[in-house]
């Protein structure tokens, strides 16, 4: 991780001034508010022989909510983990094309995708609680990364973002995985907020929980896109159009189909194929 | 058998020989169960016995047991010297098992390339679980009490044991590390923690009680081990070990030699020798199940 954060300022990827100095980061961001933050370009993606992805190119807009629908297997997933680089873990997976976090590639040698994630955070499907503490769930991220004054201020504010400090306050040293299901997914976004990232990935964030806990983290994340940049891939197009500012809708094959203003997407959508898919003829 | 009752609706399929076969294999399987258990309570019966003679008949104390050296004279020979001797060796074990099994654990489950290499590896460790504890007395005498010249001290029995265990270390270990779900992993690198902070962090602490547990039982195996004592020279000594470069004996080769012995004072002391091995075995066997009572719901 040392060799990207020796990389220098030129590199945005690398450099931490811009999450340590939390202030002057959300200051700058709030004076550009829709720039874009991440940009694909081209991207295609393989599982050993078999293309997930073909050459998409999207620009994600910051401090709003991209919402990314699609059928199963559609590669939508396989696209949000490539944001973070996340499908590094898996040995098969080959990813070509670029996709540019503030104008840097992060496929570029001199990324190191530690330091990519810690810029740019994730949630995930099922909620993965650590077996540890609710305190040491939420402090894991600030541990790891070595930011440990203030712990106590930035744990109760990395739960409070994330709706869950209220239900917790008082059992802060029980174990997370005590919580209840909707309990869990919002501590497993306060983990992800507590080291103050810049994106969140968010994987099918509520489709493991029941319709209250559901509302709950969809309100979470309409709050989230004051402070972050949220991409979230769901199955469900009501949920899309409930919370998102944009929508990107991938068909069968891994294909980009259509990417738009939510409200364009799913009023007066361009392509028979979309349209198909949103009034619910197939998938 | 309530077959016949109803005539019409199920009376045409008679399964009365099939139930029976079902009874008589389940009498069967349960007699095959009980047969272990049987024997077990034979052997402590047959052991309780001799060590309730050897209480009342010879005299022994287990006062004495407990605080005195082994020696010629059946009167005057205790357990002490064989007890520290035992617990030495456990310990010396289980520091040089434990570190280099957990850690040929957490390379092959986390870092190892699914490789021809790597698969070879892995079956030689299935091989070596397999290998007589005899062979590792042997390898131990041959390379230690001989060829470096140490002669029968501690470290060479305890060398033989971590030999012998290290493979059980090692296989249990990989279970527990197995048995993390990916999610966990997957959460730790999403935060940004590299490799190792994840392993140190997130896998290491929820894999632990089975670790642990592994450990434990692989001890719990080794203690009792005599064959590899006996190889590497750890007979015939009375006195208690100070360090793991002294002479010694361990409970299950003083009770060997013990039970050798044509007086019948020596078999009772023999006798007492084993419940009380039996008693830290079964002790260590509980603290390895209480643990992965104690965890098992956790992750």
């Amino acid at each position: 991780m040392t060799s990207a954060d020796d990389s220098g300022t030129a590199d945005p990827v690398g450099s931490t001034e811009s999450v340590v100095d939390t202030s002057s980061g959300l200051s700058d961001r709030a004076t550009t508010r829709s720039d874009t933050i991440v940009e694909a370009k081209g991207v295609d993606v393989f599982y050993g022989e078999d293309q997930a992805l073909q050459d998409i190119s999207m620009e994600i807009p910051e401090k709003q909510v991209t919402a990314m629908i699609g059928p199963s297997g559609c590669g939508k997933s396989t696209f949000l983990r490539c944001i973070n680089r996340m499908n590094d873990q898996i040995d098969v997976c080959r990813v070509d094309g670029e996709i540019e976090f503030r104008g840097k590639n992060i496929y570029d040698d001199d990324v190191d995708p530690v330091v990519l994630r810690r810029r740019i955070g994730m949630v995930f499907q099922q909620p993965n609680p650590f077996p540890k503490s609710i305190y040491d769930n939420v402090a894991y991220g600030l541990k790891i990364q070595g930011k440990t004054e203030d712990m106590d201020q930035k744990v109760e504010n990395a739960l409070k973002g994330a709706a869950l400090w209220d239900e917790v306050k008082d059992k802060l040293h029980t174990s997370g995985l005590d919580l209840s299901g909707g309990q869990q997914q919002r501590l497993c976004i306060a983990r992800a907020i507590a080291v103050d990232p810049q994106v969140i990935l968010m994987d099918e964030p509520a489709s493991a929980l029941d319709p209250i806990a559901t509302a709950q983290i969809e309100d979470l994340i309409e709050e989230l896109s004051r402070d972050f940049t949220v991409v979230i891939v769901t199955h469900n197009m009501q949920q899309a159009a409930r919370i998102s500012d944009k929508t990107a809708v991938f068909l069968t094959g891994g294909e980009l189909v259509e990417f738009d203003d939510t409200n364009r997407i799913f009023e007066n959508p361009q392509s028979q194929r979309v349209e198909d898919y949103i009034t619910g003829k197939f998938g | 058998m309530s077959t016949d009752t109803d005539e019409g609706l199920f009376g045409d399929i008679d399964l009365g020989w099939e139930h029976t076969k079902n009874k008589l294999f389940l009498g069967l399987i349960f007699a095959a169960s009980m047969f272990g258990v049987v024997m077990l309570a034979l052997l402590l019966l047959d052991v309780a016995h001799t060590f309730y003679v050897g209480l009342t008949e010879f005299n022994i104390s287990l006062v004495q047991f407990f605080t005195v050296d082994g020696s010629r004279r059946p009167e005057l020979a205790g357990f002490r010297g064989a007890i520290i001797a035992s617990v030495m060796l456990m310990l010396f074990t289980a520091i040089l098992a434990f570190f280099i099994g957990l850690g040929t654990a957490v390379y092959l489950e986390e870092y190892a390339p699914d490789t021809r290499i790597t698969r070879l590896l892995e079956a030689n460790l299935a091989n070596l679980a397999g290998v007589p504890s005899i062979v590792y007395g042997l390898l131990a005498l041959a390379a230690l009490v001989n060829g470096i010249g140490t002669g029968p001290i501690l470290i060479a029995g305890s060398v033989a044991l971590a030999l012998l265990v290290m493979p059980i270390i090692i296989v249990s270990s990989q279970e527990a590390l197995r048995a993390v779900p990916d999610s966990v992993r997957n959460g730790s690198y999403a935060t940004g923690a590299t490799k190792w902070q994840t392993i140190k962090e997130v896998v290491l602490p929820a894999a632990m009680p089975g670790i642990l547990t592994g450990t434990i039982l692989a001890l719990a195996r080794a203690i009792g081990e005599t064959a590899p004592l006996l190889m590497v020279g750890a007979l015939f000594t009375n006195r208690m070990p100070f360090g793991p470069l002294d002479r010694f004996s361990g409970m299950p080769t003083q009770i060997y030699g013990w039970a050798a012995e044509p007086s019948q004072h020596f078999i009772h002391l023999a006798g007492v020798g084993i419940v009380v091995l039996l008693s830290i075995l079964l002790t260590m066997n509980g603290v390895a199940i209480y643990l992965r009572n104690k965890y098992e719901t956790e992750v």
